[in-house]
């Protein structure tokens, strides 16, 4: 007996390192930080969602303007009123006019700012929220084809992440109109007053730039680096709690904490940096006020002893320099949020774009509740990757009121067969008829109303067991609700929990357990009360007492409807009225049980090998008796 | 990044240390704690707090030397003295001098007082995850994984900034507005209580504001992550919706969550115009006013321009701190919310650990015993585990049945000592569990769950999750007996393929193959199966107990099953209920008794009471 200490677990052969097949989180990187700052294309397809408020967005725009009119005229208010009299012994009837005018200006800068800081947001909001709507109902719209092979974790970013890029584009885009207004008007202003001081005064903005744009590109990836550093650090953190069961059933905690450690080490580090590059700004946009203060002193201070300048225009141009160079940093940062701003853009639109490929006819009739009830597969072809087909030339009829059982080994088509009664998908060739009508005749709605489905692993929302049960059936009432419940023999455990029928399901119903889950989504079906039932049966392994419970409830769920059900147990199969064998896409074999036996094929071998269900059969057995077949 | 980092210029980040600091200052209100966090930079610290008072006294000399500057230049206009050129540029120097160092030192005090931050959350984040890593599942099953995120990330950024946001903010608000407000009265009393009135009032609006504004942004992110489950909720389940064509149902439930939303948003934007409006207004109001009267006064010859010039400038340099107060307000606030739930959760008592003196557990023979075992879950009312002894060699296969809640799966974890038991005895070759230390104890014992969690990584990385260091044929191998293989070969990248949240997804049977080679690359003394075949089908779960039945020999294993087929062939059977093994012995032996083994054998087997469904249609 070997005892543990020697397996050939070598921790100790490389002290301080790390292994090399570990790591912690994970993280992808999907942000463009520096393509193009201006797309024609996805401007336009922006202002789409914008033009319906831009009455309010004019405005704004205007209020901008009133609202940087009065930030340039204050300080030249104030500079006038100390030039017009502000002597000793002077004039106060002059004061009180510069005073009266300082209100105007102060009232209307209060009016603007609000007009435009309310209009902005909330525009911006809105547009933010018709967005997401669009985006997301195009979601509804769009085949299952591309949902099947999209993950939703990506889709959820675009209707969050880029959404919200978008709104911060719009809000800080009228307020650069107002910087970009503010720079003009502030050289204007400063060479009006005096030429030849504005100009000294204005030659350090150029410096500000040229050090601005050297400073942005190094800076933008420092501050990019520490977002991502910090989100993969957020990421291995949820990872750590998600899976914390598993890390210590395997015992992983302290090669974790090392590559951890490794990460947030990394976010240290870089969001340092990022701190350097943005406090480094702060010195020298100083040093420059500083400068421009200088200028004004020394500079202005002889031209008053020329007399050939007020006292006054210098307190104006000592007011300006403290603003100066606000406009000049957001100018260049709005740069930045406008190149996210297209890239969030572009993907929005890819999203709105993504074709629709099964749509009503504009003449599509509705399907209804006097149809009668029959399912029908001619000649139907159909593949998701034209070089694989899943079903081939497949025909049979489903008589209303009959329950067919889908039979057949893993991979057979018996999944997409009952995907195509309901139109998740259109078939190559042939048709899918419901009641006699073929189904791209009929509008979607209407069919899913006459189709329900159960799928294999039961989905539920977060709500209460009520709305899980009713779902999208409003008409229904609580005792409708109740006695589906009780029809499928899930009232009993429903009663039990905390508050019954309003017992809110969390994260999808983990606190049920799968066949609970099950008997819930059979409930849901049966509300529905639809001419048609498809069913995949579920092939977890549920525990006896459950399963018979599931059995009982299927048996209601069929009655009185015509059944097409994906059977993996045996008693469902032999219950069935008819009995259709799918093999590789093609239908081998139908009839009933007694049929079928009789008959001797691919369904009586399998069953004469007495397992609970075929599903359980081992490929090989199913590759035998294949061959047997082939050979006689 | 490499994930070797060999000879790195720092010392490894210390978990026990940092948790230990967080643990400091027990007992203390949660800013206290932070506080003394913070000060385990004591120099960066300082340098922060001595920058900001040095960078806010040069800041309050500006407005002062502008002023200063202004009535020279008057001076030289009314009297012409001569060598005044000389003075207005000595007073630039002193300007540009003043305005040069005041940036420096603001840079000083932005740079270690945020530099302060990340460190305190660096550590705070090692000591948090290696707390998350060493709670027992007690804890985390009491717990909502997203209420523990939401604590490691957004509680600990509250408390991260708290030093850079809150307290350095105090330091520097006390001296702007102590010392502004002192050099404003000393020169004019009426004209600095004017140029100060805006103060008290805009500090009132501005922590109303944050803190109205912070109390509204909780529930808007409440509801908002309402509508963000509404929409991955849609998409998850869209075959659901699809199938029963709920788009339309989907989206009203969307506009819904939508309209509240945007509502509470407008609200927000609307509490945050009428406030900074409001604020500016009774700047501009104050302003007006010390024109008006500070006019006077120069123009009764009373004050000299250059003064009043400096008054407005002061109350220009004085708006935006004041008006950040609620920005302070709102730190102390949210550090003092979010201090307190970090801390609790640093606080958290550690109810599985190595006990005092443990040691390694020593594998001789791989004989497991029971020993009249009790378990009641925290908070339950009954006991899980009711007195179960047996024992197990190794070689021996122990097969597990009976209902659900019968406590199957507790037994399953109580052996690795991811739960404690009440009383009894489990040993492995005669030592305690609880009395060796965890790492050799759950290094002895693998436990094949049902549902194991994926990690976002490569398959090999994943089936060599235990043993990271493991060899390639290792793996493989442990992927072939796993029958999970050929399945990887049959994937475009093989065992590079990426699974988990954010690779491809794998089937509920294909994941607990996966798990199965996980353990089986540990070669365990003791390794359960959880129920962990129930997704997997008969064939493959036949082929999978033949491959590893080589190994077996070493080692003893138990097998959780609902599948009666998996359990033909265990060496004794134990039918648990209600937390006691009511039957035992092979399945011949409790086949022939009759009981209820025999009973479930029968449901099993004869499914059919023959449910007739077509008839059910007539």
């Amino acid at each position: 007996m070997t005892s543990i200490q020697d397996d050939d677990r070598d921790v100790a052969a490389f002290p301080g390192q790390r292994p090399p097949r570990a790591s912690v989180g994970s993280h992808r990187i999907e942000e463009e930080i520096f393509g193009k700052a201006y797309d024609p294309k996805t401007v336009r397809r922006i202002w789409a969602f914008v033009r319906p408020y831009r009455l309010r967005i004019y405005l704004s725009v205007a209020a901008v303007l009133v609202f940087t009119a009065t930030q340039l005229a204050i300080p030249l208010i104030i500079g006038r009123a100390i030039d017009s009299g502000m002597t000793q012994g002077g004039n106060s009837t002059n004061l009180l006019w510069a005073v009266a005018a300082f209100a105007v200006a102060v009232i209307l800068n209060f009016g603007a700012s609000f007009v435009q800081e309310t209009e902005v947001g909330k525009v911006a909001e809105h547009v933010l929220f018709d967005m997401r709507r669009a985006m997301f109902a195009q979601l509804q719209r769009v085949s299952l084809s591309f949902m099947d092979k999209t993950e939703v974790g990506r889709l959820m970013s675009r209707l969050q992440g880029d959404v919200n890029s978008m709104q911060e584009f719009l809000e800080t885009s009228v307020i650069s109109v107002g910087d970009m207004v503010l720079l003009v008007g502030i050289v204007v202003v400063l060479l009006t007053l005096d030429f030849r001081l504005g100009l000294l005064t204005l030659s350090t903005m150029p410096i500000l730039f040229v050090v601005r744009i050297f400073w942005l590109p190094p800076a933008k990836r420092a501050f990019w680096a520490a977002h991502e550093t910090n989100s993969i650090t957020a990421g291995a953190m949820a990872e750590g709690i998600n899976g914390v069961r598993t890390v210590q059933n395997l015992d992983r905690q302290k090669v974790n904490f090392d590559l951890f450690d490794d990460k947030a080490y990394a976010n240290l580090r870089t969001q340092l940096t990022g701190s350097r590059y943005a406090q480094v700004m702060v010195p020298i946009v100083d040093s420059l006020t500083g400068i421009a203060m200088a200028i004004v002193v020394v500079v202005g201070g002889s031209l008053v002893l020329n007399g050939s300048l007020e006292i006054g225009v210098i307190v104006a141009f000592l007011f300006y320099i403290q603003r100066f160079f606000d406009p000049i940093r957001s100018l260049t940062m709005q740069y930045s949020i406008m190149q996210r701003a297209m890239t969030s853009g572009r993907r929005i639109t890819e999203v709105l774009d993504i074709p629709t490929s099964i749509t009503d006819k504009p003449d599509a009739i509705s399907l209804t509740r006097d149809m009668d009830g029959s399912v029908e597969f001619r000649n139907v072809n159909f593949a998701y990757d034209p070089d694989r087909p899943v079903l081939r030339n497949v025909s049979f009829k489903v008589q209303p009121g009959e329950t067919v059982a889908l039979v057949g080994p893993t991979g057979s088509g018996k999944t997409s067969a009952m995907a195509l009664v309901h139109r998740f998908y259109e078939v190559q060739s042939g048709a899918v008829l419901v009641g006699g009508h073929d189904v791209r005749d009929v509008t979607q709605e209407s069919l899913g109303e006459q189709v329900a489905m159960v799928l294999q692993e039961a989905f539920l929302f977060t709500g209460s067991v009520f709305d899980n049960i009713r779902y999208n059936k409003t008409s229904a009432t609580r005792e409708d609700v109740i006695a589906a419940a009780t029809a499928v023999g899930a009232h009993e455990f429903i009663s039990r929990l905390p508050q019954g029928y309003d017992t809110i399901l969390e994260q999808r119903g983990s606190n049920l357990s799968v066949g609970q889950r099950q008997l819930l989504s059979f409930a849901r079906a049966l509300v529905a009360d639809a001419k048609i039932l498809v069913l995949d049966e579920a092939t977890a392994n549920i525990d006896s007492y459950t399963e018979r419970q599931i059995q009982k409830a299927l048996l209601i769920l069929l009655k009185g409807r015509t059944g097409m059900v994906i059977a993996h147990r045996l008693a469902t199969i032999r219950g069935a009225d008819r009995i259709i064998v799918l093999q590789n896409g093609e239908l081998i074999e139908t009839g009933n049980h007694d049929q079928l036996m009789a008959q001797g094929g691919l369904y009586a071998k399998l069953y004469n090998m007495n397992y609970a269900s075929f599903d359980d059969i081992p490929d090989e057995l199913v590759a035998q008796v294949n061959a047997r077949a082939a050979s006689t | 990044m490499t994930p070797h980092t060999a000879g790195r210029d720092r010392s490894r980040g210390d978990a026990g240390a940092h948790l230990a600091a967080a643990h400091a200052g027990k007992g203390q209100t949660a800013l206290v704690r932070i506080a003394i966090f913070s000060l385990r930079h004591p120099w960066q610290a300082s340098a922060a707090i001595l920058a900001t008072i040095i960078a806010s006294v040069l800041q309050l000399l500006i407005p002062r030397l502008l002023g200063h500057a202004v009535d020279q230049a008057q001076g030289i206009l009314a009297v012409g003295a001569p060598g005044a050129e000389q003075a207005l540029f000595w007073s630039a120097m002193t300007l540009l001098t003043v305005s040069v160092a005041r940036g420096v030192f603001t840079l000083i005090q932005n740079y270690f007082s945020e530099s302060v931050g990340h460190h305190v959350g660096y550590e705070l984040r090692l000591a948090f995850y290696d707390k998350v890593q060493k709670l027992s599942y007690s804890y985390h099953d009491k717990i909502h994984t997203g209420d523990l995120i939401t604590v490691g990330l957004l509680d600990l950024d509250g408390v991260r900034m708290f030093f850079a946001t809150g307290l350095i903010r105090v330091v520097l608000l006390s001296v702007l507005i102590g010392v502004g407000a002192y050099m404003l009265l000393t020169t004019d009393l009426l004209l600095g209580l004017l140029a100060l009135s805006f103060v008290p009032f805009v500090a009132w609006r501005s922590s109303v504001a944050q803190l109205t504004l912070r109390a509204t942004w909780i529930v808007l992110q409440q509801k908002l992550s309402g509508l963000t489950r509404v929409m991955e909720e849609n998409l998850g389940g869209i075959r659901v919706v699809r199938a029963f064509s709920g788009q339309k149902f989907e989206l009203d439930k969307f506009d819904a969550a939508s309209r509240e939303a945007l509502a509470l948003s407008h609200d927000r934007v609307d509490i945050r115009v009428r406030n900074t409006s409001a604020m500016t207004l009774s700047f501009f109001a104050a302003m007006g006013l010390v024109l008006w009267f500070g006019g006077l006064k120069v123009i009764a010859g009373e004050m000299s321009v250059g003064t009043l010039a400096s008054f407005l400038t002061f109350m220009t340099i004085l708006q935006m701190p004041v008006r950040q107060l609620g920005l302070m307000v709102n730190s102390f606030a949210r550090a003092s919310i979010c201090g307190d739930r970090l801390f609790a959760f640093f606080d958290e008592p550690l109810a599985i650990d190595d006990a005092p003196g443990a040691t390694d557990l020593v594998v001789t023979e791989g004989t497991l015993r029971f020993e009249d075992v009790h378990f009641t879950y925290p908070g339950a009312t009954h006991a899980t585990l009711d007195g179960v002894s047996f024992e197990a060699r190794a070689g021996q296969t122990i097969g597990i049945v009976g209902a659900p809640g019968a406590g199957k799966s507790t037994l399953a974890h109580l052996i690795p000592r991811f739960y404690d038991i009440d009383s009894g005895r489990i040993t492995i070759d005669g030592q305690d569990v609880s009395k060796v230390t965890l790492q050799s104890l759950r290094r002895a014992v693998a436990v094949v769950q049902q549902d194991s969690f994926l990690f976002t990584t490569t398959i090999e990385n994943n089936i060599a999750y235990g043993d990271p260091w493991s060899k390639e044929t290792k793996i493989e191998k442990a992927a072939e007996s796993a029958q999970l293989h050929n399945y990887i070969m049959g994937l475009p990248a093989g065992y590079d393929t990426v699974v988990g949240e954010r690779g491809i997804s794998l089937s509920g049977g294909q994941r607990q193959r996966l798990s199965i080679a996980r353990s089986l690359v540990l070669k365990p003394a003791v390794m359960v199966f959880d129920d962990s075949t129930a997704a997997i089908d008969a064939g493959t779960e036949h082929r999978i107990r033949s491959a590893i039945r080589r190994y077996a020999k070493d080692r003893v294993t138990l097998v959780i099953s609902h599948r009666l087929s998996s359990l033909l062939h265990a060496d004794t059977i134990l039918f648990l209920e209600n937390g006691k093994i009511v039957e035992q012995g092979t399945h011949e032996a409790l086949l022939a008794k009759g009981g209820r083994y025999r009973a479930l054998y029968d449901l099993q087997t004869r499914p059919a009471e023959d449910i007739d469904i077509g008839s059910a249609a007539q």
